[in-house]
């Protein structure tokens, strides 16, 4: 309400402004001011406000960035996503360094080089050496971040050919996910969109072997330190399964299937910790625009220990309707990736 | 068309302002004088980017307090916006409609139309456009490709509502959107009239600067605006037949049952027949347009801030080859770096590393052109036009949301902030508000050239630096949005906990947006009263050194009453050590300028 308040107020001062504007406008027309070219006097004015808001911006900038850093998100939540972090703290520092740098020049330049009628401008057309330095030295830093950038996005996709990892689909439609746990074959059973009813909402083909025991849940549990592979799929039009606390993100397309290997690092309840937060939820939320409800199109995501999960796990239905039954430790690839 | 090829031929210099009177159609409605068309294009664009402006101020007071009702909203957009709660599908029609103008009618045929028309023929010399019946064309079919976008959010079902860049499956099935039916459909027709206006005038544009330069204005004595419109030019011309391309097979997709982008999808209790379709091969088309298009809408504008630094400076502009060969590498790059906006839909990673190195090479040229700016306004002597701010406010511009392209390029970045208000706050700066900036810079500085009057300074400065204020308070702290996780195109934050402490950044956002939309009040109502009332303009009224100052202020028919005159040096002669004035005109030969030819022949 004060926002709104506040926004009425500027209102009235634009509206105030522009017709005192227009005042000073007749004044200077009557007081003989009598064209539009720019004088000394504008000069001076517009020069130093340019030095005034490279103050005042700066002052902004500095301020807005240590008030709304702390909305970023917390530590990631991955292990892949440390190395994304990492990579995005070197690029801060770059960028943040050509920023101040060269808004600074700009804008101190505007200043200190605003028209004065006693000082003429030098004729100064090029300058092969600084040219060629201001070309040489992007080259070589982007050259850099180019290398660095690309180990990390290599490390990251290659993982996808794993052989050791868990196999979770991510089923994407208007306005919801399911995700089925391949169970304990870890080889999810064959789907069709032909088949898909009310009673088989992912189309999976009932014939296949390997869909026996698989699980469809509304909510997704990791392992921690689970190397995990999800297999993505969609509906009916694209949707993009985001989880910004792992660094993680990959479209949902109809019609094919793309991958995306994690391995959770932060169980839920550390993390609640971490941040002071026992409400704090793990979320995937869909990223890519796909209809009226599009902003709402979310699924919990939980990340347990080893007997959370199998506590968990316990109590879901695999597909041909019999419950996970006997072990603590129902995926056996599970076994071998915890060592 | 007949004495159109007189005019063209223009050696013979008989009086083309009387002989032949023109009727009131003729003259302001289906004119084929390249300056009025260029005003036609100017005062079409600021019409829809005002639309546009309504709409983006709708959906930020939606963001920014998405518990309040605002019924006056009701009464804009009627059932969209029933008891002032605004409607999610309308919300996304609304986003989907303000990028596409944004981008394609203001910044496309907005800012192309208006300034590659107004300056291609007067800086080059020649009386008129190559073909002043193709332009008049271009300015029609891209009028019309207007009205049918705007006409297309009145209708019952809402328009087209899977953002700009209408990705199938979502724009092709108008079960998955309401929008996505007869929206859709007006929206592709809209965009086939566009396409058409922007090769007509992109074709018109490069044949008039390769064939019709006046004797001596050889390619590297053209002023940077026309480097950069005809690179522009050519760009619009590889790289639109591609987008028609696209919208022709989802055309197919949609009305003929084809399966281009389309398949195995069931949707609404139905599995349609669809097979062996790909929804990807849509964003490659559309994408192999889109990058390109950036920078259709970007280097118009670079190539006005050229000029206007360097004007307003008084001095040359710094490295005048090195900026002509940046703009080359960086149309080059334009065209091979697409894959970008789709690092996360599961293309091969390979290629993927691909498109992280072209699009990082980018970022060369472009810090080079920043460089010369900078170095140009060093030791200058700055005359401060609004026009010159504007100018200096799209360098800032530039670098701000250039940086921050350097981690949207890096694909391992790319990953987390793909789609989210990072990516909006990017573009925004970079491409929305540079390209702005550059329009508005050449509008201040050229009104003068077109209407014969001047535009009042001081609202101008005012129109500058609220403008200039509010983009930053805007767009910065949506970095911070985006680095939260929140995504784009979401209608509201409330359905996550996690957001709830980012309500007062969006409500601040949102404020500095209704104060950016009121600013824009300043300098429309500063540009219909000069329009008509302003004071008379002198000739050349920036002592700038181009041919377009040379030509009468009263418009004529032709452009200059007898020859056309022969240009002997290059633009930039400012502030010449050894000469008399501050400037040299083109059009003075080195044969009157004995004393300053010592510091070296452009
Ligand atoms: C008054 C100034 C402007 C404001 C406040 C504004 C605000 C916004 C916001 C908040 C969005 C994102 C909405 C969402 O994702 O839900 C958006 C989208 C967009 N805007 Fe603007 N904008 C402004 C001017 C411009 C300009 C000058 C351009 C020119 C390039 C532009 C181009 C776009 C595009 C292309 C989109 C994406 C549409 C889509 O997601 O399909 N905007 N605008
Ligand atoms: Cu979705
Ligand atoms: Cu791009």
């Amino acid at each position: 309400m004060i926002t709104f308040l506040g926004l009425i107020v500027t209102i009235l001062v634009i509206i105030a402004i522009a017709r005192i504007v227009r005042i000073l406008e007749l004044t200077a027309y009557l007081s003989g001011e009598n064209s539009e070219r720019i004088t000394e006097k504008n000069n001076n004015l517009q020069g130093t406000l340019n030095l005034v808001f490279l103050f005042v911006g700066m002052i902004f900038i500095v301020f807005t960035t240590w008030r709304y850093s702390r909305f970023i998100l917390p530590v990631s939540a991955s292990k892949h996503g440390v190395q994304i972090d990492n990579l995005m703290n070197v690029n801060y520092v770059l960028i943040f360094t050509v920023f101040f740098i060269t808004q600074i020049l700009l804008f101190v330049f505007a200043f200190k080089y605003r028209h004065n009628k006693n000082r003429r401008a030098e004729f100064i057309p090029e300058n092969h050496k600084l040219e060629f330095v201001w070309t040489i030295i992007p080259t070589i830093v982007l050259g850099g971040m180019i290398v660095y950038g690309l180990t990390v996005w290599n490390r990251i996709t290659n993982a996808v050919s794993n052989k050791d990892a868990q196999v979770i689909e991510l089923y994407g439609k208007q306005f919801d996910w399911t995700a089925r746990y391949a169970g304990k074959d870890n080889t999810l059973g064959k789907a069709n969109f032909l088949k898909i009813n009310i009673n088989n909402p992912l189309g999976v083909d009932s014939l296949d072997p390997n869909a026996k025991d698989d699980i469809l849940v509304k909510e997704l549990h990791l392992k921690i330190n689970q190397p995990t592979l999800l297999s993505i799929r969609a509906q009916d039009v694209i949707h993009s399964v985001y989880m910004p606390h792992f660094r993680l993100q990959m479209n949902a397309v109809p019609g094919m299937t793309t991958q995306f290997y994690f391995v959770p690092s932060i169980t839920t309840d550390e993390m609640r910790k971490n941040l002071n937060n026992d409400k704090f939820d793990y979320v995937l939320l869909c990223n890519k625009i796909c209809g009226m409800a599009h902003y709402t199109m979310k699924m919990k995501v939980v990340v347990d220990d080893e007997n959370q999960y199998a506590e968990w796990m316990n109590k879901q239905k695999s597909f041909d309707g019999t419950a996970v039954a006997d072990n603590t430790n129902p995926i056996k690839v599970s076994a071998v990736a915890s060592k | 068309m007949e004495n159109q090829a007189h005019v063209i031929n223009g050696h013979d210099a008989h009086g083309h302002d009387d002989h032949h009177e023109q009727s009131f159609w003729t003259k302001y409605v289906f004119s084929q004088d390249h300056k009025m068309i260029s005003k036609q294009f100017l005062v079409t664009a600021i019409v829809m980017a005002l639309l546009a402006m309504l709409m983006s101020m709708t959906f930020r007071l939606q963001l920014g307090w998405p518990d309040n009702k605002f019924p006056f909203l009701e009464k804009i957009w009627g059932h969209w916006a029933k008891g002032g709660k605004l409607d999610p599908t309308f919300y996304l029609s609304l986003v989907t409609i303000h990028g596409t103008i944004m981008v394609f009618f203001v910044l496309t045929g907005g800012l192309s139309g208006t300034f590659s028309n107004l300056l291609i023929p007067l800086q080059i010399g020649a009386r008129d456009m190559a073909s002043g019946f193709l332009n008049m064309l271009s300015y029609w079919f891209f009028f019309g490709s207007c009205c049918v976008m705007t006409i297309s959010v009145l209708l019952p079902d809402g328009a087209a509502s899977g953002g700009w860049t209408i990705y199938p499956p979502l724009s092709a099935l108008p079960q998955a959107i309401g929008g996505s039916g007869i929206g859709m459909t007006l929206w592709l027709v809209s965009m086939v009239l566009f396409i058409g206006s922007a090769l007509l005038g992109g074709i018109n544009y490069v044949v008039t600067v390769v064939n019709l330069r006046t004797k001596g204005m050889s390619m590297t004595r053209l002023p940077l605006t026309i480097w950069a419109f005809t690179i522009t030019a050519i760009l619009g011309i590889l790289s639109f037949p591609v987008l028609f391309a696209a919208a022709l097979l989802l055309v197919f997709d949609r009305s003929f049952g084809t399966s281009f982008y389309l398949s195995d999808i069931f949707i609404n209790g139905v599995a349609l027949d669809h097979h062996g379709g790909s929804p990807i091969l849509f964003q490659h088309l559309f994408w192999f347009l889109g990058h390109p298009e950036v920078y259709i809408v970007l280097l118009p504008a670079l190539g006005i801030t050229s000029e206007v630094i360097a004007t307003q400076s008084r001095k040359p502009i710094f490295g005048y080859k090195a900026m002509i060969g940046s703009m080359l590498v960086i149309a080059f790059l334009s065209f091979v770096v697409w894959g970008h906006h789709m690092f996360v839909t599961g293309m091969n990673p390979f290629l993927g590393s691909v498109f992280v190195f072209t699009t990082l090479l980018v970022a060369i040229p472009s810090a080079v052109k920043v460089f010369n700016y900078i170095a140009t306004i060093f030791k200058g002597n700055l005359v401060y036009s609004p026009a010159l701010l504007f100018a200096i406010g799209l360098v800032s511009f530039f670098i701000s949301g250039g940086i921050t392209g350097i981690i949207l390029g890096d694909s391992a970045l790319d990953i987390n902030i793909h789609d989210t208000y990072f990516v909006v706050a990017h573009f925004h700066i970079v491409m929305g508000s540079s390209a702005i900036f550059g329009m508005f810079a050449g509008v201040y500085h050229w009104f003068p050239r077109m209407f014969g009057r001047m535009m009042n300074k001081t609202l101008g400065y005012w129109h500058f630096w609220i403008t200039l204020i509010c983009v930053y308070g805007v767009f910065f702290p949506m970095h911070f949005l985006g680095l939260a996780g929140v995504p784009r195109r979401y209608y509201a934050n409330t359905a996550y906990d996690q957001f709830d402490q980012l309500v007062n950044i969006n409500s601040v956002i949102s404020v500095f947006a209704m104060v950016a939309g009121l600013a824009q009040v300043i300098f429309v109502a500063n540009f219909f009263y000069s329009m008509f009332r302003g004071r008379k303009a002198e000739q050349n009224p920036w002592n700038s050194n181009t041919l377009e100052w040379t030509a009468p202020v009263e418009h004529l028919h032709g452009n200059w009453p007898g020859e056309i005159p022969t240009v002997y040096r290059w633009p930039y002669d400012y502030s010449k050590p050894g000469a008399a004035e501050d400037f040299i005109p083109q059009t003075v030969p080195f044969s009157q300028t004995e004393s300053s030819n010592a510091a070296g022949m452009h």
